[in-house]
C-alpha cells in the first residue's frame, strides 16, 4: 500500500509536468497554425524551448547536487557551435532536415559532456564559492576560445584553425565558423516540434535521474556530505554525474538554439547568459523542476511582451524579477503563505470530519 | 610475527585455559615449545621459551577465537599541537557489545573519525576485520564494514524516511546511472529491492509507518533511531553510535538499549558505542574502554569500571 502510495505520488509530479509541457506546446501548435500569434512570438519559440531545457539541466546541478555553476551557456556554446559544425558536415551526407538535426544535436551533447568531464574533473575538488569562481572563468574561457576558432569545410572534409581563415588552408569550400564573427550561412532547420521533443527528452532524462538510485545518492551528497560519505558514497563520482548530464543536455539545447538561426556568435553565450539560466532556476525554485520550466518560458516572453514601453522595458523586467524573488525567497513572506495554506487546509479536513460525523461513517 | 599470531598470543590466557588453540602453526609452535613432536635439530640452535607478550586486550570469551572486527594499535592523531588521541590499543571481538566513555573532550568522538577516516590518523594501526584500513578513505571503510552515527545528527534532512534508509542501502543494490535514466528492467527490480529492504529495516525500530515523513520533521529521538537504522543499511560489521540517547528521555532510552541488544543478536555484528549515560553503558556493554584527554586509562567489564578509582577521579575530579 505504502509503496503504491509512494510511488504514484512521485510519478503523478512528473505526469503533471509533462502534461504541463505537452498542452502547453499543443496549445502553441495549434494556434500557430492559426495565425493567431504574433511573428515575434513565432520566432520566440524555439528559443523558448531551448532555455527551458537550459532551465531543467541547470536545476540538476544548481537544485539537485547543490552546487552553484556559473557557466551553464557555456556548455551552451559548445553544443551551439559543434552542432552547427556537424550538421553542415553531414549535409552531404543527410537530406532529411530532420534526422540532420538529430544528429547534430547528439554530437552535440557528446561534445558538451566531454567539455563537462575535462572541467567537472578537476572542479569537483573544489567546493561553494570556489566551484562558482571555476565555472565562471570556465564560461568566459569558452567564450574566448569561439572567438579565436575558424572551421572551415571543403571537399577534403573538416579544417580547424586558432589564427585565422588564411590557415584553414582550404580549396574552395565554404568557412563554417569564422572567428568573433562566428558561425554564418547555415541553414535554419530548428522546429518548434523538436524543442518540444528535446524538452521532454530533458524532462524524462532529469526526471528519471533524479529518482534513481543514483539520483539519491546526489540528493544525498547534497544534503549532508559527511553522511553521505559515511555510507559509502562516493561523493566526487555523483557530483561529476549530475555536472556532465548537466553540461550533455545543455549542449545539446545549445545545438537546438544555434540552428534556429542562420548566424550564431559566442559572444550570445556569455557570463548574462549563464545568469539569465540562474535566474530561471532560483525563480522557480531550486530543485523545482517546473518550477523552472514556468520562469524560463515566462522571463523569455516577458521583454518581448514590454516591447512596447520602450527603453523602460528592461527597468520594468528587473522590478518584476525582484519582486518575485522576494514573494517567493523571503522566508517572512514564506511562512505567511504557508500559514494561510495550513489554514485552508484544516478547515477542508474540519468540513470532511463534520460531514463523515454526519453520515456517522469514517471513510 | 604475522598478524593471528599476535592476536592469539594476546588471548593467553583464555587459550591456557582452554587449551584449544584454532591456529594450526600456533599449535605446532607451542607443542615444539612444549617439546612434544618436536623435529629433529639440524642446526645448533638454543631453544627458545616462547610466551605470550603481555597486553591489556579484552573480548568476550565467545569471540576470543574469532578474528576480532576492530584492532586500533598505538593509535594516535595530533590537531597542531595537541594530541587529541595518544597510542590507543583496542580490540573489539566480533560480536561484542563495547562502551568508549570519558569526559568531555577526551577524545571519543576524535576515535570514532580516526576509525572512518574522516582524519587520517598521525600514527598507529587500524584493523578491521583483519585488514590494514591504512590509505582508504571513507567511503571505501564503510564498504568494508564500518557504519556510525553522528553526535550531531547528519541526516539527508530533506529526504524521506524511507529515501535516507535507500540511500543507506546504496551499495547493497546495484543499478546504474542509464539503468536508472531509461528506465530498464534493472530499474524496477532494484527499486523493488531497495523498497523491501528499507522497510524491513525499518521495521527494527517500528518506524515503517513514517517511511514518507521528511526526516528533518522528525522528533529528535526518531531521528537518532533513523540514523541506527541508515548505519544498518549499509551490512556492516561494526557499528559505531555517538552518544544515541542524547537527548531521548528514559523510555526512548530503555527501548534503545533493547533494540541495540536485538541488532547485535539479530545481524551479528559488533557494536562500540560513546555515552554519558552510564545506566545506558553499564546496563549493555560488555567491555568498556575510558578515555581521557586522548589516553586510555581503564579497561574492563562494567563492575570493574564502576570501582576503578581513576576513572572515578576522571569524571568527578580528585576527591581529597
Ligand atoms: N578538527 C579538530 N581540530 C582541532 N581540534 C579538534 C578537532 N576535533 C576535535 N578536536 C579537539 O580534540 C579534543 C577531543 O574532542 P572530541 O570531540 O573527540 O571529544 P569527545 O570525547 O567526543 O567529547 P564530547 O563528550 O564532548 O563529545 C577536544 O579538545 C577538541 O577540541
Ligand atoms: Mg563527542
Amino acid at each position: 500500500m505504502d509503496k503504491i502510495r509512494n510511488m504514484s505520488r512521485e510519478s503523478r509530479s512528473n505526469f503533471i509536468t509533462y502534461g504541463m509541457v505537452i498542452i502547453a506546446y499543443a496549445i502553441m501548435q495549434a494556434l500557430a497554425s492559426m495565425h493567431a500569434i504574433s511573428s515575434s512570438m513565432t520566432g520566440l519559440l524555439v528559443p523558448i524551448t531551448a532555455y527551458i531545457c537550459m532551465a531543467i539541466s541547470l536545476n540538476l546541478v544548481v537544485g539537485v547536487s547543490g552546487e552553484l555553476s556559473l557557466g551553464h551557456a557555456g556548455f551552451m556554446s559548445v553544443g551551439a557551435f559543434t552542432g552547427v559544425v556537424a550538421a553542415s558536415a553531414l549535409a552531404g551526407a543527410i537530406e532529411s532536415t530532420m534526422l540532420r538535426l538529430l544528429l547534430s544535436i547528439v554530437i552535440a551533447g557528446v561534445a558538451a559532456a566531454v567539455a563537462g568531464i575535462l572541467i567537472g574533473i578537476p572542479v569537483m575538488r573544489l567546493r561553494g564559492d570556489y566551484l562558482a569562481i571555476v565555472t565562471l572563468a570556465f564560461g568566459e574561457i569558452i567564450k574566448n576560445l569561439l572567438n579565436n576558432l575558424y572551421v572551415g569545410l571543403d571537399a577534403r572534409g573538416l579544417h580547424f584553425s586558432m589564427t585565422d581563415t588564411a590557415s584553414l588552408g582550404m580549396d574552395g569550400g565554404k568557412v563554417l565558423v569564422n572567428g568573433p564573427q562566428g558561425a554564418v550561412g547555415f541553414p535554419m532547420i530548428s522546429t518548434f516540434t523538436a524543442g518540444f521533443l528535446l524538452v521532454m527528452f530533458t524532462l524524462i532524462v532529469v526526471q528519471n535521474l533524479i529518482n534513481s538510485r543514483s539520483g539519491r545518492a546526489i540528493k544525498a551528497v547534497r544534503d549532508n556530505r559527511i553522511a553521505a560519505e559515511s555510507v559509502g558514497i562516493d561523493t566526487t563520482k555523483y557530483r561529476l554525474m549530475a555536472f556532465v548530464v548537466s553540461a550533455a543536455l545543455a549542449g545539446m539545447a545549445g545545438a537546438l538554439y544555434a540552428q534556429n538561426y542562420t548566424a550564431i556568435v559566442p559572444k550570445k553565450f556569455d557570463f548574462n547568459t549563464s545568469i539569465l539560466i540562474l535566474v530561471f532556476v532560483v525563480l522557480g525554485g531550486m530543485g523545482n523542476i517546473r518550477g523552472g520550466i514556468i520562469s524560463a518560458a515566462l522571463l523569455t516572453i516577458l521583454p518581448e511582451k514590454l516591447r512596447f514601453i520602450g527603453d523602460y522595458r528592461m527597468l520594468m523586467y528587473a522590478i518584476v524579477l525582484i519582486l518575485v524573488m522576494l514573494f517567493s525567497n523571503n522566508a517572512q513572506v514564506r511562512m505567511q503563505i504557508e500559514a494561510l495554506r495550513h489554514r485552508i487546509s484544516h478547515r477542508v479536513d474540519d468540513q470532511l470530519d463534520a460531514q463523515a460525523a454526519k453520515g456517522g461513517d469514517a471513510r | 610475527m604475522t598478524r593471528d599470531e599476535g592476536t592469539y598470543k594476546a588471548q593467553s590466557e583464555h587459550a591456557a585455559k582452554t587449551e584449544t588453540r584454532h591456529e594450526g602453526t600456533y599449535r605446532a609452535q607451542a607443542e615444539r615449545a612444549a617439546g612434544k613432536g618436536a623435529p629433529e635439530h639440524r642446526h645448533n640452535r638454543q631453544r627458545t621459551k616462547m610466551v605470550a607478550p603481555p597486553n591489556d586486550y579484552l573480548v568476550p570469551e565467545r569471540d576470543a577465537l574469532l578474528t576480532p572486527v576492530l584492532e586500533c594499535r598505538h593509535l594516535g592523531i595530533d590537531f597542531g599541537g595537541l594530541k587529541a588521541v595518544e597510542d590507543l590499543n583496542l580490540m573489539v571481538g566480533k560480536t561484542e557489545i563495547a562502551g568508549l566513555i570519558g569526559p568531555n573532550g577526551a577524545g571519543k568522538t576524535t576515535v570514532f573519525n580516526l576509525l572512518t577516516k574522516v582524519y587520517q590518523p598521525t600514527r598507529g594501526t587500524i584493523l578491521l576485520d583483519g585488514q590494514d584500513t591504512a590509505g582508504m578513505d571513507t567511503a571505501r571503510v564503510s564498504r568494508e564494514g564500518i557504519a556510525r552515527t553522528f553526535q550531531n545528527i547528519r541526516l539527508f534532512d530533506s529526504l524521506t524516511v524511507e529515501d535516507n534508509v535507500k540511500i543507506g542501502l546504496h551499495n547493497q543494490v546495484e543499478c546504474g546511472m542509464w539503468s536508472g535514466i531509461f528506465r530498464a528492467p534493472r530499474y524496477w527490480l532494484s527499486e523493488q529491492e531497495f523498497h523491501r529492504r528499507a522497510l524491513e529495516l525499518l521495521d527494527v525500530f517500528n518506524m515503517a509507518d513514517n517511511a514518507d515523513d521528511i526526516a528533518g520533521s522528525l522528533p529528535y529521538g526518531a531521528q537518532r533511531r533513523l540514523e541506527i537504522v541508515r548505519a544498518l543499511a549499509t551490512n556492516p560489521k561494526l557499528l559505531l553510535l555517538d552518544e544515541p540517547a542524547a537527548g531521548m528521555n528514559p523510555v526512548e532510552t530503555e527501548e534503545l538499549m533493547d533494540n541495540i541488544v536485538k541488532i547485535r543478536d539479530d545481524f551479528q555484528i559488533a557494536v562500540l558505542l560513546i555515552e554519558h549515560d552510564m545506566d545506558l553503558v553499564m546496563g549493555i556493554c560488555e567491555g568498556i574502554v575510558v578515555l581521557n584527554f586522548g589516553k586510555v586509562i581503564a579497561k574492563g567489564t562494567p563492575e570493574e569500571i564502576q570501582a576503578n578509582p581513576q576513572v572515578v577521579e576522571a569524571y568527578l575530579g580528585k576527591q581529597e
